[in-house]
């Protein structure tokens, strides 16, 4: 990365996760790992928001939350699926309540392996996805303004 | 006289505040609440359930996954339930580390709490000052286990890496710095004006409703009853030497003061593990399949879990139920709920230290 192109505003939802991942994420907020220092702002707003990062799988319960987070977000947007469980269920696969990972309900542009995820990663992931954003906004632009 | 205007609010699932997905109907009248209603579920995955399809020995690694901030204590609780079917007695210098690590585990759910507290009532740089301790923990974690957040440490029959005498003593010499650091933090919890406006009064919990409620850990502490599981003697705490924290003032500072001292005394026994250890084996070889079942309490930092596991002579387990702290303490939640104003609610749910995702498994 040779500098960033955008300060992005991240949100952050933990679908059927452990926590392990959310405290990771939130971990990478903190002074150790700074993502701030970046221009990275955590946000409660998804209007807010241009990147998402869900931790976890997908359960029955909170498959309309996620649709509605993510549809609430204004384009462009990206999503970044943190930790195995959120890229195709982990660990919790077989378990009857977890439909699998993120992808199944919402598309999503990165994944980020781990369990836990490692803050580096995470981090990487989100640099990752601030490059999606912007090619993203650039085919916006060809299209006049239009995501699709 | 102008009727006041009675109104239901949705909080959560996703909301600023919380880390964790929960969902309370708020009934308000104006500003005050009269009524909580939760419903849960957002996290559930059934892990229980995965019994079926891991033999015992893979469900060690399911079972960590219950709740990645207490992930080496469900694996230790599980394996203690596992070996008490198997009636072993693990090795002496085990049940130190497993000590060492439960202790680490509870300094770093508690700064890690204190943070979330101080992020909730909008005290920034308290957030992160304490989230700067936590990460000294986890370093500390990840030197001798090889994880920050999951383990893997546990094995059925004792653990599965050692510490040497250098590590140990070096951990004691960072928690004898941290300890200074983190007391000039939490003396701005204890001792800030402005703290100290937000969390007195808040959330008051009387001891009868403690009791009444089944209010466990720092909760039922801050309520003046002083219970904990670790004086039942399991691991090594019989060899140690600590106090039961306890507050009479059972509010939300009471909580705060109960959970800040409890990071001195793991500190503490921590101290008094490393002189302690005796040398030996880490593990013991375990034969054969677990037939019979047994249980297990053990105090988690947020309060007592229970693990309960069946075997029947093969490899796949009948049943394992884990009975988690949050769970008993949300019933204490909803009941202090009522009374207080909409912008407390935030802090108010904080103050037990919720845990969703063990709660709902
Ligand atoms: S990937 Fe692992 S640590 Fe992360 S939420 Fe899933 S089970 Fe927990």
């Amino acid at each position: 990365m040779s500098k960033m192109k955008k300060s992005p505003w991240i949100m952050h939802y933990d679908g059927a996760s452990c926590n392990g991942c959310d405290i990771e994420v939130l971990a990478c907020l903190t002074p150790l790992y700074d993502v701030e220092r970046f221009g990275v702002i955590n946000t409660g707003n998804p209007k807010h928001a241009d990147i998402l990062l869900i931790t976890g799988g997908i359960n029955t319960q909170c498959e309309s939350v996620v649709k509605q987070i993510y549809s609430q977000m204004a384009e462009p947007k990206v999503v970044v699926a943190v930790g195995i469980c959120a890229c195709n269920g982990g660990v919790f696969k077989d378990c009857y309540n977890i439909k699998g990972g993120v992808d199944t309900t919402i598309p999503v542009d990165v994944y980020v392996p781990g369990c836990a995820a490692r803050p580096e990663s995470i981090i990487d992931g989100v640099v990752k996805a601030v490059d999606i954003l912007e090619e993203k906004y650039e085919n916006m632009k060809k299209k006049g303004g239009k995501a699709h | 006289m102008i009727m006041s205007k009675r109104s239901v609010i949705p909080f959560g699932p996703q909301h600023p505040v919380l880390p964790e997905p929960i969902h309370l109907d708020l009934v308000l009248e104006d500003e005050k609440i009269i009524e909580a209603i939760p419903s849960i579920g957002y996290v559930h995955r059934r892990l229980e359930k995965l019994i079926d399809k891991r033999d015992f020995k893979d469900y060690l690694y399911v079972i960590e996954r219950l709740c990645g901030i207490c992930s080496f204590m469900h694996g230790m609780g599980y394996c203690e339930a596992v070996e008490r079917v198997f009636d072993t007695e693990i090795p002496d210098r085990a049940k130190y580390l497993r000590m060492i690590w439960c202790e680490m585990s509870r300094i770093h759910s508690h700064l890690l709490w204190l943070g979330l507290l101080a992020d909730a009532f909008g005290f920034d740089a308290l957030f992160m000052q304490c989230w700067r301790m936590r990460e000294k923990v986890l370093d500390m974690f990840e030197a001798s286990t090889g994880g920050r957040v999951i383990f893997s440490v546990n094995t059925i029959g004792g653990v599965r890496k050692d510490m040497s005498k250098d590590m140990l003593k070096g951990f004691v010499n960072e928690f004898n710095s941290m300890e200074k650091e983190i007391r000039r933090l939490t003396d701005v919890f204890l001792h800030d004006y402005s703290v100290e406006t937000r969390l007195r009064g808040l959330g008051i919990l009387t001891k009868e409703d403690a009791l009444r409620f089944g209010a466990v850990g720092p909760m039922m502490r801050a309520s003046s009853i002083a219970q904990d599981t670790r004086k039942t003697g399991y691991l090594a705490y019989n060899d140690i030497d600590f106090d039961i924290i306890t507050s009479d003032e059972c509010d939300g500072y009471a909580r705060c003061f109960v959970r800040i001292n409890e990071i001195f005394q793991s500190i503490n026994i921590i101290r008094q593990a490393v002189e302690k250890i005796p040398d030996g084996q880490i593990s013991v070889p375990i034969k054969g399949n677990p037939d019979g079942e047994a249980f297990v309490r053990l105090e988690q930092p947020r309060g007592e879990a229970i693990y309960y596991v069946k075997g029947n002579g093969t490899k796949f387990l009948d049943r394992v139920r884990v009975r988690t702290p949050t769970f008993t303490n949300l019933t204490s939640l909803i009941n202090i709920l009522p009374g207080s104003e909409l912008a407390d609610v935030g802090l108010q749910i904080l103050t037990i230290d919720p845990c969703v995702s063990c709660t709902e498994r």
